[in-house]
């Protein structure tokens, strides 16, 4: 399980987060949604540790992660896969040895274990025979599957997924909804997902939480949010020009 | 305006000692984590190669040149004061303690240092650093102990090749252009040259090999901004480097002309 308390977060002086709440219950799949420069990035940054909380607190597993020390977290970050939004591939290494990263660094293996290993997380994702290819070789969509082969290539128990569909053609798009939802069912992955793609935010959710102005401003089942009241949720999730969310940034103006 | 000009030299003070705190937590941590299993030897000959073996052949060029005009320069006084003898000692000397040590730490400042910036500078532009610490790899002991290691062990065997081929350059020009003979000139440069002498020139090219790496490695990790950001970085890397360099082989010089007179 993992639970999200009271964070909050600000670059010089700009408040990204705004005490953020959220539980994320174990193998459930959450969907954060929200718009462009809202925070999401973030958000998913301080789950792995990579950006420290200015206050709040994280709990994996039931284990407040706020303080633990480099080698602690190598631990858990062995159990945690991230998916980054620009994808983040080791442009001096090849695809296959971008996939079986992970695994070479921590865990003795022989060469033909790490191919079977890499060729089995890259057919997850629909690549095949593209292991000696370098990252700069590839299309910005296949370098997004990429990315996410090498983030399942570990068997996390939890995923985090910062836009894993944004910048891929539909089918695709859709291909990576399948696998998030295979890999939550089979293997009970606990997964994040940080979107603004609302076609895929249904299809995978078993929670939507919407970020705005640094909070979480609504939660709750696919089809709640999809019936929401809310007017700010509502005009992000039917993608409206006008709304309060445009209005308030006319105010600032 | 004095009020100014104080507020100015206050946030200059304060960006050094910034800068200062960072690089030696740098070279901490990276002493640290030289030391920590597992080691993984193909990264350092990786790096070995890339500063090593494919700065020969700008080495070489470098040194032959630097050992042709010194050889000319030297002649110039030595034909007016008539001891044409001396130069050869001369060119071995400045070689060997100064220039070959210096020229050569300030050719792949340029080369490799830079390269080094601007590599982990784009890397840190495109989230890779923070890939490599989400894979549980720590970036120091991934990306900087290598680079330290090969640069502070491969600027010695440079420097010690760049002083060989500029010795070379000197005999050049005095043999074929000034008319001393072959063995007078190679005789008089071993003579001239004392073990110390080579040894205080290279002992030093291990500290500005660490210079090149700490500070390649920091600019690159400090990256703010894109593209333009990491040009600006590997900009300031290479100023920095030569500034530390020119300042770390006055010391030394000081220093061994004191402990080693
Ligand atoms: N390292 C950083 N330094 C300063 N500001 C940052 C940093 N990372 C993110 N921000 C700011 O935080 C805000 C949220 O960014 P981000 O989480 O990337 O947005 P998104 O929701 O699109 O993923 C942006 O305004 C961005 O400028
Ligand atoms: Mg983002």
């Amino acid at each position: 399980m993992l639970e999200i308390i009271n964070l909050n977060k600000s670059f010089n002086e700009h408040k990204v987060l705004d005490n953020v709440n959220l539980k994320i219950e174990r193998g459930s799949t959450c969907v954060i949604i929200g718009r462009s420069g809202c925070g999401k990035s973030v958000l998913l940054k301080h789950i792995v540790g990579l950006l420290k909380p200015d206050s709040g607190k994280i709990f994996i597993d039931s284990k407040d992660v706020t303080n633990l020390d480099e080698k602690e977290w190598d631990k858990l970050r062995m159990r945690i896969g991230l998916v980054f939004q620009g994808g983040a591939l080791f442009d001096s290494l090849t695809v296959g040895e971008n996939v079986t990263f992970g695994l070479m660094e921590h865990q003795r293996m022989s060469s033909k274990e790490l191919l079977e290993r890499a060729e089995e997380a890259l057919s997850l994702v629909g690549l095949c025979g593209i292991e000696n290819l370098m990252p700069s070789e590839l299309s910005g969509g296949m370098k997004k599957r990429v990315a996410l082969a090498r983030a399942i290539c570990t068997k996390p128990e939890i995923i985090l997924y910062d836009e894993p569909t944004t910048g891929v053609d539909p089918i695709t798009a859709d291909g990576i909804n399948e696998l998030i939802k295979t890999l939550h069912d089979k293997l009970k992955v606990t997964s994040v997902v940080v979107t603004h793609d609302m076609k895929s935010a249904y299809k995978i959710a078993d929670k939507i939480a919407m970020l705005y102005q640094g909070k979480i401003i609504a939660e709750g089942k696919p089809e709640n949010i999809q019936n929401t009241q809310h007017p700010v949720v509502h005009q992000f999730i039917n993608g409206l020009a006008k709304g309060p969310i445009t209005e308030a940034l006319e105010c600032f103006k | 305006m004095l009020n100014n000009l104080f507020i100015g030299i206050g946030k200059k003070t304060f960006a050094l000692l910034y800068f200062l705190g960072g690089l030696s937590n740098l070279v901490f941590h990276s002493f640290y984590w030289l030391f920590v299993p597992p080691f993984k030897k193909e990264r350092f000959f990786e790096q070995a190669k890339k500063t090593g073996v494919d700065s020969l052949p700008i080495v070489s060029l470098i040194g032959l040149f630097i050992g042709v005009i010194l050889a000319f320069q030297t002649a110039y006084l030595m034909q007016r004061l008539g001891s044409e003898i001396y130069i050869a000692s001369i060119v071995a000397l400045s070689l060997v303690r100064e220039l070959g040590p210096v020229i050569t730490s300030l050719v792949v400042a340029g080369r490799v240092g830079a390269a080094i910036t601007a590599e982990i500078g784009s890397m840190q532009v495109t989230e890779q650093i923070d890939a490599l610490e989400t894979l549980a790899t720590n970036p120091i002991k991934y990306l900087v102990v290598p680079r330290f290691l090969a640069l502070s062990l491969m600027l010695p065997i440079l420097t010690l090749y760049a002083d060989l081929i500029g010795i070379l350059g000197g005999y050049l020009v005095c043999v074929y252009k000034l008319g001393i003979s072959s063995s007078l000139y190679l005789s008089i440069t071993f003579d001239a040259l004392l073990y110390k002498d080579l040894f205080t020139g290279l002992l030093k090219t291990v500290f500005f090999g660490m210079i090149i790496a700490f500070v390649g490695c920091y600019e690159g990790f400090n990256v703010e901004g894109g593209a333009e950001g990491v040009g600006r970085a590997t900009m300031r890397s290479v100023v920095i480097t030569f500034i530390l360099i020119i300042a770390a082989d006055s010391f030394f010089a000081a220093l061994f002309y004191f402990i080693f007179p």
